[in-house]
C-alpha cells in the first residue's frame, strides 16, 4: 500500500526534468541535458515499477486505489483534485510509456547529436512523458483532459521541431487541427456526463454509467470515440498522423507510434462502462477500426517513404486496437497497444538508425542492400517485422490473434463479426506483405544507393542501438504478457479489477488453434509473396507491385483521396463562405453602412451648406423674414 | 401741447423699416452699420413711447440696457471696419465671405 503511494513520483520526475532543462537552457549544452532527460525517465520507470509491485501485492478487490491531491477547481457542488487513480490499467500504461520512453530518450541522445536546439528537443520530450504520465493517472476525467491538451500540444511542438522547413510547420498546423476536432468530442463528453452523473472523478462516472439511458450512454461513448479517434488517428481523422512524420524519428517512435496515439485506445478502455451499456456505439467503433486498419494497410503496400509505411502501419494497428474495443475484448486492446509499442517504436528507431547511417535519407528506393553495413540495426529490425506480421511466437503474434479470435466469437453483439474478421485477417496479410516489402526493399535486395550517397551507409552508435538490442528481446518475448494458458498470472487476469468484463474466449481449444493457424498461414503467405516480388529488388527503379496494381496502385498511393475529399468536404465550403462573408456581409452590409451613414452625411452637408452664402445681407433676410413669420403666427393666432 | 402715443409709434416703425430696408439693400458696411444704429433708436423710442403711455419706468430702463449693448456693440463692430478697411479697398460687405458654404 506504502508502495502505491508513491505513483505521485511517476509524473513528477518527467517535470521535474521539464523544470530543470527549461530553467537550465542556456547553461545545459549536450549531452548532459539529454542526460538529465533520460535520468529522470528511468527514475519515473523505477517508480513505476516499485508502485507495479505494490499494487500487485494487494488482494484483487482492493486494486484500484485514488490518490487525493489537492484540489484544482470548485464551483458550488462541482470539485475537481489532482488526483490519481491508481490502478492495473493505469500502472500497466505508465510501465510502458516510461519503459519505451527511457528507451527512446537514451536512443535520442546519440540521434540528435549535433542537432541545434539540442536541449530544447529533451524539454519537451520530457514535457511529453509528464502530460502522458499526467493522461493515464489522472482520477477524473477532467485532468485526463488535462494530459490530453498536453500531450497535444507536445505532438505538435515535436512534430514541427524543424520549423525552419515549411512542410515541418505544416504537418505541426495539421495536427494540431485534426486533435482540435478530437478534442470538441472530448469536451462534449464531459458535459455530457457531468450533467447526467453529476461528476468527473472516474470512478463514480465509470460505476454510474450502467444506470444512464442507453441513449445517453451511446452519445457518450460516440464523442469518446470521436475524441479517441482524433488522437488515435481513425477513420478520415487519420490524415494527420503520415504528416506527423515531418517530425524527429525518435519522436515518431515515442508519439506517434509508441505511447500518445494509444491514449484514444486507453480513453475507450478506461471508459468502457458507456460502451458496455451503449452497444450501439462498440458497432461504430469495430467498422470503422477494422476499415482504418484495412485502408491504411493498402496505403502502406505503395509507399517510398520509410517511415511513412511505418506511420500507415501505426494507423492500422491503432485500427485493430479499436476492433478490439469495439467487440469488447478490452485486454486484447491492451495488450495489443503494449505488443504494438514494443516492435512498433524498434521499428521507427531502426529507421532513424537507418536514416541516421544513410545521410537522413528516407527514400527506400535509394537503399537497399543495408544489412551488410548496419548488421544490429537490421537483425533488429527484422524482429520487429515478424511480430508485426504476426509469425510465432513472437509478440504481434499474441495479440494479434487475440484480437482476431475475439471478434470471430464477437462480443458485445456486434453485428456481421465474421466480415470484421475477415478485414482483419485480409489487413493480416497486406501487414505481412508491406512490411516484408519494406524489409526486403531496404536490407536486402541491390544496393540501389551507389552513386547516390556521399558515404557508405555505417551503422549507428552503441548509444543507439543499445534501446534496439532491448527493444527487440521485448518483441520477441512480449507475448508471454498474456499467453493464453490455465493458471498462468497473465495479463487479462490482472487488468480485471480494473476492466471487470468477462474476455471473450475460444469456444474450444481447437476452435482457437483453427483461428492461430489461419492468422499464422496468412502473414506466411503475405511474406512469402512479398519476398518473391522483391528478391530481385526494384526493377529499373520502377516497384514491381506498382506496375501490377496499375490505377488501384496510384489511388492507394494518393491515400484513397482522403485528404483532397477532406479539402473538397470542409475546405472549399469553408472558404466559399468565407468567400460569401467577406464581398457581401463584410463588403456590402457592414461597410456599407458605415460609407452610407458618411454618404448621406456628406450630401446632406453638400446642399445645406450653400445656405451659408457669406453675404451679410441674406443673413439677414433670413432674419428678417424669421421674425416677420413668426410676428403674423402671433397676430394670426390673435393671442400677442 | 401732447403729442399722442400713436405719432411717436408711427415714427418708430418708419425709422425701423427704413433701418431694415438699408441694412438688406446697402452694401457699404458702415451705412450698413448705421441701419443697425438706426433699427435699435426705432426699438428705444417705441420702448420710452410705452413707457410715458403705460406709466411704467421699466420701458426707460430697458432703453439703458440698449444704449449699453449698443455702445459695445459699436465698439466691436467698428474695429472689425477698420480692420476691414486696413486689409482692402473700400468696406463692401459682400466682399467679405470668406466663410460661405
Amino acid at each position: 500500500m506504502d508502495a502505491v503511494r508513491l505513483a505521485w513520483l511517476i509524473p513528477a520526475f518527467p517535470l521535474a526534468g521539464f523544470v530543470i532543462l527549461f530553467l537550465g537552457r542556456r547553461a545545459l549544452k549536450e549531452p548532459v541535458s539529454g542526460w538529465i532527460a533520460t535520468v529522470m525517465m528511468v527514475g519515473a520507470f523505477v517508480s513505476a515499477v516499485v508502485v507495479f509491485s505494490g499494487l500487485h501485492s494487494l488482494d484483487e478487490e482492493h486494486r484500484q486505489v485514488v490518490l487525493k491531491g489537492v484540489e484544482w477547481i470548485r464551483a458550488g457542488g462541482f470539485s475537481v483534485r489532482f488526483n490519481l487513480l491508481v490502478d492495473p490499467l493505469s500502472v500497466t500504461m505508465v510501465l510502458f510509456v516510461t519503459g519505451v520512453g527511457a528507451l527512446i530518450h537514451l536512443y535520442s541522445i546519440g540521434y540528435m547529436h549535433g542537432q541545434e536546439r539540442f536541449t530544447r528537443f529533451f524539454t519537451f520530450l520530457n514535457m511529453f512523458a509528464f502530460a502522458m504520465l499526467v493522461l493515464v493517472l489522472a482520477g477524473n476525467y477532467l485532468l485526463v483532459f488535462l494530459g490530453w491538451e498536453g500531450v497535444g500540444l507536445c505532438s505538435y511542438l515535436l512534430i514541427s521541431f524543424w520549423f525552419e522547413r515549411p512542410s515541418a510547420a505544416r504537418a505541426g498546423k495539421k495536427a494540431f487541427v485534426a486533435n482540435r476536432v478530437g478534442d470538441f468530442g472530448f469536451m462534449l463528453a464531459m458535459f455530457l456526463i457531468f450533467s447526467h452523473l453529476g461528476t468527473l472523478d472516474l470512478l463514480p462516472a465509470l460505476s454510474g454509467a450502467p444506470h444512464l439511458a442507453r441513449g445517453t450512454a451511446t452519445a457518450v461513448a460516440l464523442l469518446l470515440y470521436l475524441a479517441a479517434a482524433g488522437k488515435s488517428a481513425q477513420g478520415p481523422l487519420f490524415v494527420w498522423l503520415p504528416d506527423a512524420m515531418e517530425g524527429p524519428t525518435p519522436v515518431s517512435a515515442l508519439i506517434h507510434a509508441a505511447t500518445m496515439v494509444t491514449a484514444g485506445v486507453y480513453l475507450l478502455v478506461r471508459s468502457h462502462p458507456f460502451l458496455q451499456h451503449g452497444p450501439a456505439a462498440g458497432d461504430v467503433v469495430a467498422w470503422v477500426g477494422a476499415l482504418t486498419a484495412l485502408v491504411a494497410a493498402t496505403i502502406a503496400l505503395v509507399n517510398f517513404d520509410i517511415k511513412r509505411v511505418l506511420a500507415y502501419s501505426t494507423i492500422s494497428q491503432l485500427g485493430y486496437m479499436f476492433l478490439a474495443v469495439g467487440v469488447g475484448a478490452y485486454t486484447a486492446a491492451i495488450f495489443h497497444m503494449v505488443t504494438h509499442a514494443f516492435f512498433k517504436a524498434l521499428l521507427f528507431l531502426g529507421a532513424g538508425s537507418v536514416m541516421h547511417g544513410t545521410e537522413d535519407n528516407q527514400d527506400m528506393r535509394v537503399m537497399g542492400g543495408l544489412r551488410k553495413f548496419m548488421p544490429v540495426t537490421a537483425i533488429t529490425f527484422m524482429v520487429a517485422w515478424l511480430a508485426i506480421a504476426g509469425i510465432v511466437p513472437f509478440a504481434g503474434f499474441w495479440s494479434k490473434d487475440e484480437i482476431l479470435a475475439a471478434t470471430w466469437v464477437g462480443g458485445a453483439g456486434v453485428s456481421a463479426h465474421y466480415f470484421l474478421w475477415f478485414i482483419g485477417a485480409v489487413t493480416a496479410l497486406l501487414t505481412a506483405f508491406y512490411m516484408t516489402r519494406q524489409v526486403w526493399m531496404v536490407f536486402f535486395s541491390d544496393e540501389r544507393w551507389r552513386g547516390k550517397l556521399h558515404h557508405e551507409p555505417h551503422e549507428s552508435p552503441k548509444l543507439m542501438t543499445f534501446p534496439l538490442v532491448v527493444l527487440a528481446v521485448l518483441s520477441f518475448l512480449g507475448g508471454a504478457l498474456n499467453i493464453p494458458k490455465e493458471g498462468f498470472k497473465n495479463l487479462t487476469e490482472w487488468l480485471h479489477a480494473a476492466v471487470p468484463v468477462k474476455p471473450l474466449e475460444v469456444h474450444s481449444f481447437g476452435q482457437g488453434f483453427m483461428l492461430s493457424t489461419v492468422a499464422v498461414i496468412l502473414g506466411g503467405i503475405g511474406i512469402l509473396a512479398g519476398i518473391r516480388l522483391y528478391a530481385k529488388g526494384l526493377r529499373n527503379g520502377e516497384d514491381p507491385l506498382l506496375t501490377r496494381l496499375g490505377g488501384l496502385g496510384r489511388f492507394f498511393d494518393r491515400g484513397w483521396g482522403i485528404d483532397p475529399a477532406i479539402s473538397w468536404f470542409v475546405d472549399r465550403p469553408g472558404r466559399a463562405a468565407a468567400d460569401v462573408l467577406a464581398r457581401s456581409v463584410d463588403q456590402g452590409l457592414i461597410d456599407g453602412a458605415v460609407n452610407g451613414v458618411a454618404a448621406v452625411v456628406t450630401g446632406v452637408g453638400a446642399r445645406v451648406r450653400k445656405v451659408q452664402t457669406g453675404f451679410v445681407r441674406n443673413y439677414a433676410l433670413t432674419l428678417f423674414s424669421g421674425a416677420t413669420v413668426v410676428l403674423f403666427v402671433f397676430l394670426v393666432r390673435g393671442n400677442l | 401741447m401732447n403729442v399722442p402715443g400713436s405719432y411717436y409709434l408711427t415714427v418708430a416703425a418708419l425709422m425701423f423699416c427704413i433701418g431694415a430696408i438699408g441694412l438688406l439693400v446697402r452694401r457699404n458696411a458702415l451705412v450698413m452699420f448705421m441701419c443697425v444704429e438706426l433699427m435699435l433708436n426705432a426699438v428705444n423710442l417705441t420702448f420710452v413711447t410705452f413707457a410715458r403711455m403705460l406709466d411704467d419706468i421699466g420701458g426707460q430702463v430697458f432703453v439703458f440696457f440698449t444704449l449699453v449693448v449698443a455702445a459695445a456693440e459699436v465698439v466691436i463692430g467698428l474695429a472689425l471696419i477698420v480692420s476691414i478697411f486696413r486689409r482692402r479697398q473700400g468696406a463692401t460687405a459682400d466682399d467679405v465671405s470668406l466663410l460661405k458654404g
